[in-house]
């Protein structure tokens, strides 16, 4: 048996979650620094076409976990799926990334392997083996964490700490793997998934992401930074308290409650920088802060930062956009 | 209908944190401790299930002995009796080994149904629900908005990515991992807090459960994020700056 690393994917109705990538990347170097090598599963139900586009890694192996009771994600059916290819593959170190689903999946499939899931890795580092890096206290603190007793250890990786373009392209065979599942053996009775309200976003999908906080000071004030959001083709998103006050639905809400999201750029308007709020957008490639307060911490994770008043600032950003669009024509 | 909520006692929320001599956690003596928020909606939630279905509320709590604050606030809260795990270097075990111990406190309960937050703001590892349930061989749900019992079983509505939600019908008995914000939390009455007195507390011991922190996964080195970002800041008029970040937006990040 050779030594690897299994990263498992995830993807719901055949499409990606955007976070597999990012953990894709995490275990290509994970698996060069300790000289494993790397496979990758993805479990569902008619998944071929997501095992061809993984085909076309730098990997040794992609699974196609196939089955019809995989269809929808339940944990029963998912840990027993799981369970039968770890012990078949029988990886050191397996992977995901850090999604809703994991967290309902992954501790429970540790658990059957008597190991505790290494959970929202941020980094990791090679001191005579693998030391994860997690946070603590909410980002106040940072911890390294160390894998013990038998192997598998179970890993899963934050949004936006690793950059999925940096996963590598090759070649490797698809191997269809067809777990035994009874439908008998899963108690949970999944409904179909639904939106609260027909505004809902995927803002992970996002771009570029203007996201605004307390400091719009009312809900009437919100168009101002709709507009700029319109304006840069971005999506809108906000804070914990604006959505708890109803200025917008809860579905834009980013932070640890909300979404983590990791766009190309992310304007904060008005936002202070809880550590809430930051632990669901510092993975963002550019960050902007516009804030009248010059030692609000969000100044502490901006790329760019404007003190100033958003009231004046956001109309004039709007105003230039459209100003050089015009000049563009 | 027999519900148990399991509560963990963390620094509150603002805490000056320092980090401890030996540098494997933090200096834990001098801190205030509250309710873990998520576990405070757990409790929030088992006591509103009670009130309409009836039955009774059991908190459990694992921690050193100045837990009993915290456990006495559930009391006082409604819960109709208590099971503290008093261990002071609680907060050293990792996830498996807590499960494990919480799993054995619980099962001669044979509760109905299992309540916890779905993580703690200290630790924020989110699985000790999760792996008692798969320790007690029972069905979970994690981040719960939602809880409606229906005879012999449980329908949940699940917060899903982006947006969107699910509802997941199961057998109880099971265990639910609760979000903050699923109900409005109660404050503890003056009746509460004198009645909580006289509620029945039992001390178990981690050795006398027979239980040993798991050696997986431990916290090696605890230290500050390092900032790693420089903020280049955009000085002038609203309208000057405004200008200068678009022209950075376009030229230098090049996302317009």
């Amino acid at each position: 048996m050779s030594e690897s690393v299994l990263v498992i994917m995830e993807q719901r109705g055949g499409e990606w979650n955007r976070m597999s990538f990012e953990t894709l990347a995490a275990g290509q170097r994970l698996a060069a620094e300790l000289g494993h090598t790397v496979s990758a599963a993805i479990p569902g139900r008619e998944i071929a076409r997501l095992a061809s586009e993984l085909a076309a890694k730098k990997l040794d192996r992609v699974y196609a976990v196939e089955h019809e009771l995989l269809g929808d994600y339940t944990a029963d059916g998912y840990t027993a799926a799981l369970e039968q290819l770890v012990r078949k593959v029988q990886p050191s170190f397996v992977l995901f990334p850090h999604t809703y689903q994991v967290r309902d999946l992954a501790p429970k499939l540790a658990t059957r392997f008597n190991q505790a899931l290494i959970g929202d890795v941020i980094g990791m580092r090679n001191e005579n083996g693998p030391v994860f890096v997690r946070q603590l206290f909410q980002g106040k603190l940072n911890a390294d964490v160390k894998p013990g007793g038998p192997a598998p250890y179970f890993v899963s990786i934050q949004a936006g700490a690793f950059n999925a373009e940096n996963v590598e392209a090759g070649a490797a065979s698809v191997e269809t793997f067809t777990p035994e599942i009874a439908a008998s053996n899963i108690r949970q009775r999944p409904e179909a998934p639904f939106r609260e309200s027909s505004g809902a976003v995927d803002l992970t999908a996002a771009e570029i992401i203007v996201s605004v906080g307390r400091g719009i000071k009312e809900k009437d004030n919100i168009p101002i930074v709709e507009e700029l959001a319109k304006a840069l083709g971005g999506e809108l998103a906000a804070t914990r308290p604006v959505c708890d006050s109803g200025w917008l639905p809860i579905a834009r809400q980013v932070g640890s409650s909300g979404q983590t999201v990791a766009p190309k750029v992310y304007i904060a308007v008005g936002i202070s920088g809880a550590i809430q709020h930051l632990l669901g957008m510092k993975g963002s490639k550019t960050i902007v802060a516009i804030n009248k307060d010059a030692n609000a911490p969000i100044f502490e994770v901006a790329d760019y930062g404007i003190v100033g008043d958003l009231f004046e600032v956001v109309p004039a950003m709007v105003e230039e956009l459209k100003h050089s669009l015009v000049l563009q024509r | 209908m027999k519900i148990i909520v399991s509560i963990k006692e963390v620094p509150v929320r603002d805490s000056q944190l320092r980090i401890a001599a030996d540098g494997r956690w933090i200096e834990d003596g001098d801190l205030s401790y509250e309710m873990n928020e998520p576990d405070a909606y757990a409790l929030e939630e088992a006591l509103q299930l009670k009130e309409k279905h009836g039955g009774e509320v059991i908190a459990l709590c694992a921690g050193p002995a100045s837990g009993a604050r915290t456990i006495r606030e559930a009391l006082a809260k409604g819960a109709d009796r208590a099971l503290h795990i008093e261990d002071e270097h609680i907060s050293s075990w990792n996830t498996l080994g807590l499960a494990h111990l919480l799993a054995k406190a619980v099962a001669p309960e044979k509760p109905d149904l299992i309540l916890t937050g779905l993580q703690s703001d200290d630790l924020g590892y989110g699985q000790t629900g999760v792996v008692m349930a798969e320790i007690l061989g029972l069905p979970h749900a994690t981040i719960v908005m939602a809880a409606e019992v229906l005879g012999g079983k449980i329908r949940v509505k699940r917060e899903l990515e982006s947006g969107w939600f699910q509802n997941i019908e199961m057998p109880l008995p099971a265990v639910l991992t609760i979000q903050s914000g699923i109900n409005k939390l109660r404050y503890a009455t003056l009746m509460g807090i004198k009645k909580a007195k006289t509620k029945e507390l039992k001390r178990l011991g981690a050795a006398d459960l027979g239980v040993a922190p798991s050696p997986t996964a431990t916290i090696e080195h605890v230290y500050l994020p390092r900032k790693a970002k420089q903020t280049q800041m955009i000085e002038g008029s609203a309208r000057e700056a405004a200008a200068k970040l678009i022209e950075k937006l376009r030229f230098e990040v090049r996302v317009i």
